[in-house]
């Protein structure tokens, strides 16, 4: 053993995977670092909903003793890892971040929870979001409020903040996230970590509680571009389960990674987005958040990379788009809960019938945010309403579709910053709706297109990660590995060290 | 329950004022092995909930993988209807909130369905009747609920209900008819025999058992009622689940009744469902359609749209089995009977029971005697349908040849009949076991012979007068002496010999 249990916590998943490999350390010395982590610390981060504690070192012990009897084991084995808590996984509780599924034990798990497990991964825990994935800063979990690690009072960003705050904190080499409007990317940003949305379609949504389904994806959340495209290779690829799943081999991911980090971006053409951040569309925009964003892309230009800059005038009506569709489908995705077969049922005394049974389990068992959106969508999809709304929203789409089309016919991907603005403090945006939906405004176009899209840190802002957004066309999602693997890698290098390693143990952790 | 109180108007004096328009809204549970969207098996009968996964269940996380087996199942009706098969086609939500429908949402087809435009031709009275049909789609079914406690069985007044999920999810086709105006006094048989024409095809198809007493294939009737000679259609009303191909008849029958009842007095018809009593054969109010769920249909996300391509669509159509109008034709010939008689064969639901009759070694012409006679008459009288009666073909054949062979007669038919009916086993076992074969000149018959001459002198009189027709009465006597079992022409001979002496 070559560390301590705190080297343990803040190596990165490369670097476990080598000391598990290796036998420098066991799986259950992994497991158990995090888990010493996670007690110590998470009281005061509010990252995990549930921990898996004996059951993840029983499933360690379980990779060394097959290690022991000298089986074959796969490069992840032993590598502990989060799951946000909307990944099913059969018999651990899985809530959504909602009252609504409190109790719940599912009798099945999702195909990335699975891919996940067989590839020898050790689950740690639920982790924290915004109830059904609805939000941006983690605030509207039914549960608990998630802090960040750069600074406690402030949002953790959403809907996976649990995720980002549970990697950046060091309470997690990495963990699943998933994104609908920009849940993987803005709070990767958030938090100083690597975040990556996947094309819709390349990423099994079987067994992801749904949000909103055409918009769902899954993706990995870690520290270093690296690992993210190693998870993504993992749970990548065709699953008969999910049909709207894309039946063709996955890019080579880690291989464009490594290929990035090499430092080498000749050739490579870099679309800068105008109305993300550009000139006339900076309203809204921090100043350090456009600096940042503007260095980002002077590193890439001084890698080889030729940088224009790029029209697409649709976007703007992106967040418009998005507050009908997601809703419109979420309304229907959520009407299966009503008590009747699982989670919660309220006010079944045998006094009252179906129908206000049903109505008191989703007064009291959805928040404000849920019930808010549940609304809208149903509003959005009455008969009289449709074209209007959701129809109109759709023709939106193919609008931002084809905005996106033009640009990659001259560019190989387009880059923005990944939010307007750094973490925001807790409780200031949660009750002004319109101001906490703003903080997807970036990353909405490539999630209404279906589009790869990572945020790679690009340095701090007032002592605050920000991310750099590079989007790739539909199934090059190599792209976006590469171009974030140069910034991280070049940045890296400049800066003598990662970024997250600005990040130190709080006083009290081991 | 209103039916009782309903009032209404005789059937003929409905005609002198009103037109009816009917529609047809029929379901059709497919045969595949397994459901439309998960891997569940669809077995009829098994203990509940039994048959479901975390898809067929609606768990959180899980999704739909459309079945191929019934798609192709679809648009195999589709072509059987003349329906243009459509190159684009979506599954789309229908939102409400039901226990038995475990998604809060049904997923099913709305304005882009898999067929449309077709037609179903049926004839009634010797008149061709065409039935448009305006689109055929796929959707899954729900679960079934069980009220438990109340009187009606309907969840309201219910202690309790129970669902079995086992249903929840079986791939069903509906087809859609356009209304159907013009059917005049004969919309309850047009009704019927378009019911009884597509349940042929679908059967002939194989996709499906098409079981009506099973609820494999299920049907909504449409029904309004204009003022004769208006070109505007009335409010229609929607009677729900009419289970039985009689049932949909004295559906429209009933409604068209009432209806007239309705409008007769001043009043209204409201828009809404209603429900279809077998007892009584009448029909009562159920949902108002005027404060009807807005379903918030919208295209299903979770499934690629179908886009069946055209080479496959023409091997589908070649591969088409023989549709029942086509084998009617073929039969009439081969049997050399009338359209008109093939008409009420196929109404009576008769056609391949005849058929397989026929193929059991019986000439057409009894086959169709038994079934159109006696059995229907039965069948009529038990309120069921033929096919559910307990005889088989091969039995009514074996019946017909014991006649033809002498060894019954058609009164001692019927009374086998009975017996087979009665589950007493094949017609020969009956005629054994019963003692019901034609007596010869047997002792026992002579003596019922002579018993009737000596019984009647003042007939034998009239006979010897002359008046030789009046020995009818006396083979009545023997007939009945012998329960049935003597051949009334060899009485008749006898009675002669011994009084005629001839
Ligand atoms: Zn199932």
């Amino acid at each position: 053993m070559t560390g301590t249990s705190s080297d343990l916590t803040r190596a990165d998943v490369a670097e476990l995977s080598r000391l598990l490999g290796s036998g420098e350390v066991s799986a259950v010395e992994v497991t158990r670092a995090h888990l010493d982590r996670i007690a110590a610390d998470d009281g005061r981060l509010g990252a995990y909903l549930h921990v898996e504690d004996d059951a993840a070192l029983a499933a360690a012990a379980a990779v060394d003793q097959a290690r022991a009897t000298g089986a074959e084991l796969g490069p992840l084995a032993g590598v502990p890892l989060a799951l946000k808590d909307l990944v099913v996984t059969e018999g651990v509780p899985t809530t959504s971040g909602s009252k609504i599924l409190e109790g719940w034990r599912p009798p099945y798990s999702a195909t990335v929870a699975t891919r996940l497990a067989e590839a020898g991964t050790v689950l740690l825990g639920k982790t924290n979001m915004d109830e059904f994935a609805m939000g941006s800063s983690t605030e509207n979990s039914a549960y608990q409020v998630t802090r960040n690690p750069w600074d406690a009072e402030r949002i953790p960003g959403g809907s996976s903040g649990g995720s980002s705050a549970a990697v950046a904190g060091h309470l997690a080499p990495w963990s699943i996230g998933t994104d609908t409007g920009g849940s993987i990317r803005q709070p990767a940003a958030l938090t100083g970590l690597v975040g990556h949305k996947p094309t819709y379609g390349s990423v099994s949504r079987y067994g992801l509680i749904a949000f909103s389904s055409s918009l769902d994806q899954a993706g990995p959340m870690a520290r270093t571009v690296l690992d993210a495209a190693v998870m993504h290779e993992v749970i990548g690829g065709h699953d008969p389960r999910d049909s709207t799943s894309i039946d063709t081999p996955l890019a080579r991911l880690a291989d464009a990674a490594r290929e990035g980090a090499a430092g080498d971006l000749r050739g490579v053409r870099v679309g800068v987005v105008r109305e993300l951040g550009g000139e006339g569309h900076a309203e809204g925009y921090e100043p350090g958040v456009l600096a940042r964003t503007r260095e980002a892309i002077e590193v890439l230009a001084g890698l080889g990379a030729e940088v224009t800059e790029v029209s697409c005038p649709s976007f703007d009506l992106a967040l418009p788009a998005y507050y009908l569709i997601a809703p419109s489908e979420a309304s229907s995705n959520l009407a299966r809960y009503e008590g009747v077969r699982f989670g919660l049922r309220a006010g079944d005394d045998g006094s009252r019938d179906l129908d206000e049974v049903m109505a008191i389990t989703r007064e009291q068992g959805f928040g404000p945010e849920v019930k808010r959106r549940i609304i809208l969508g149903t509003y959005a999809l009455s008969s009289g309403y449709y074209e209007a709304y959701y129809g109109q929203a759709q023709k939106v789409r193919t609008l931002i579709t084809r905005d996106f089309s033009a640009a990659f016919a001259g560019v190989d991907v387009l880059v923005s910053p990944t939010t307007p603005t750094v973490a925001f403090p807790i409780g200031t945006r949660v009750d002004d709706p319109i101001s906490m939906y703003a903080a997807d405004l970036c990353t909405l176009p490539a999630s209404l297109a279906g589009l790869p899209a990572i945020s790679v840190p690009s340095g701090l802002s007032e002592g605050l990660p920000v991310g750099l957004q590079v989007m790739a066309p539909a199934l090059a999602d190599d792209r976006c590995y590469r171009v974030a693997a140069a910034l991280e890698a070049a940045q890296d290098a400049a800066r003598g060290h990662r970024l997250l390693d600005e990040l130190g143990t709080p006083a009290g952790a081991a | 329950m209103t039916s009782t109180a309903d009032r209404l108007v005789e059937f003929d004096d409905v005609l002198t004022r009103y037109e009816p328009v009917i529609g047809l809204e029929t379901h059709v549970e497919l045969g595949t092995a397994s459901k439309m969207f998960c891997g569940c098996a669809t077995t009829f009968g098994a203990e509940p909930n039994t048959h479901t996964c975390p898809v067929c269940l609606g768990m959180p996380g899980s999704l739909p993988v459309a079945n191929a087996a019934a798609v192709e199942a679809t648009i195999k009706i589709g072509l059987a209807l003349g329906c243009r098969i459509a190159n684009w086609s979506r599954f789309a939500r229908k939102n409400y909130f039901y226990p038995d429908i475990p998604k809060g949402f049904q997923t099913s087809q709305y304005d882009e369905p898999l067929c449309v435009a077709g037609h179903l031709d049926v004839e009634v009275d010797g008149t061709t009747h065409r039935v448009e049909i305006e689109r055929v789609h796929l959707e899954e079914d729900t679960g079934k609920n069980l009220h438990v406690g109340g009187a009606t069985g309907r969840i309201h007044g219910a202690d309790h209900s129970l669902i079995d999920f086992n249903r929840a999810g079986i791939p069903l086709v509906e087809i859609v008819t356009r209304p159907v105006p013009g059917a005049g006094r004969l919309a309850p048989e047009v009704a019927r025999a378009y019911v009884t024409e597509l349940r042929e095809i679908v059967q002939a198809l194989g996709v499906s058992d098409v079981r009506m007493e099973q609820g494999s294939l299920r049907c909504d009737v449409n029904i309004s009622l204009n003022p004769v000679g208006d070109l505007e259609w009335g409010t229609r009303t929607e009677t729900k689940n009419v289970n039985s191909l009689r049932s949909v008849e004295r559906a429209v029958r009933f409604e068209m009744r009432r209806q007239a009842a309705v409008l007769d007095g001043g009043g209204r018809i409201v828009q809404e469902t209603r429900h279809f009593h077998e007892d009584t054969g009448s029909t009562s109010s159920g949902r108002s359609k005027e404060e009807a769920t807005d379903y918030r249909y919208f295209p299903e996300p979770d499934l690629v749209p179908l886009a069946p391509d055209a080479e496959w669509i023409e091997k589908l159509r070649a591969e088409l089995p023989e549709l029942p109008a086509a084998r009617r034709t073929r039969l009439q010939q081969e049997w050399g009977i009338s359209g008109t008689e093939m008409t009420w064969l196929a109404n009576a639901g008769a056609l391949g029971l005849v058929e397989q009759t026929v193929a059991a070694g019986a000439t057409p012409g009894d086959a169709r005697k038994w079934w159109l006679g006696d059995l229907a008459r039965r069948a009529n009288e038990a309120g069921t349908e033929l096919a559910e009666l307990s005889i088989t073909p091969a039995q009514v054949a074996e019946l017909v040849r014991l006649v033809n062979e002498g060894t019954i007669n058609d009164g001692l038919a019927r009374q086998v009949l009975d017996g087979v009916l009665a589950g007493q086993g094949d017609p020969a076992q009956v005629v054994e076991a019963q003692g019901l074969a034609v007596m010869g000149e047997s002792d026992e018959l002579v003596a019922a012979v002579e018993a009737a001459i000596a019984g009647a002198p003042d007939v034998i009189a009239k006979v010897k007068a002359g008046k030789v027709q009046a020995l009818g009465a006396l083979v009545g006597a023997v007939m009945k002496t012998t329960r049935g079992k003597a051949d009334a022409p060899t009485v008749k001979r006898m009675l002669e010999e011994r009084v005629l002496g001839s």
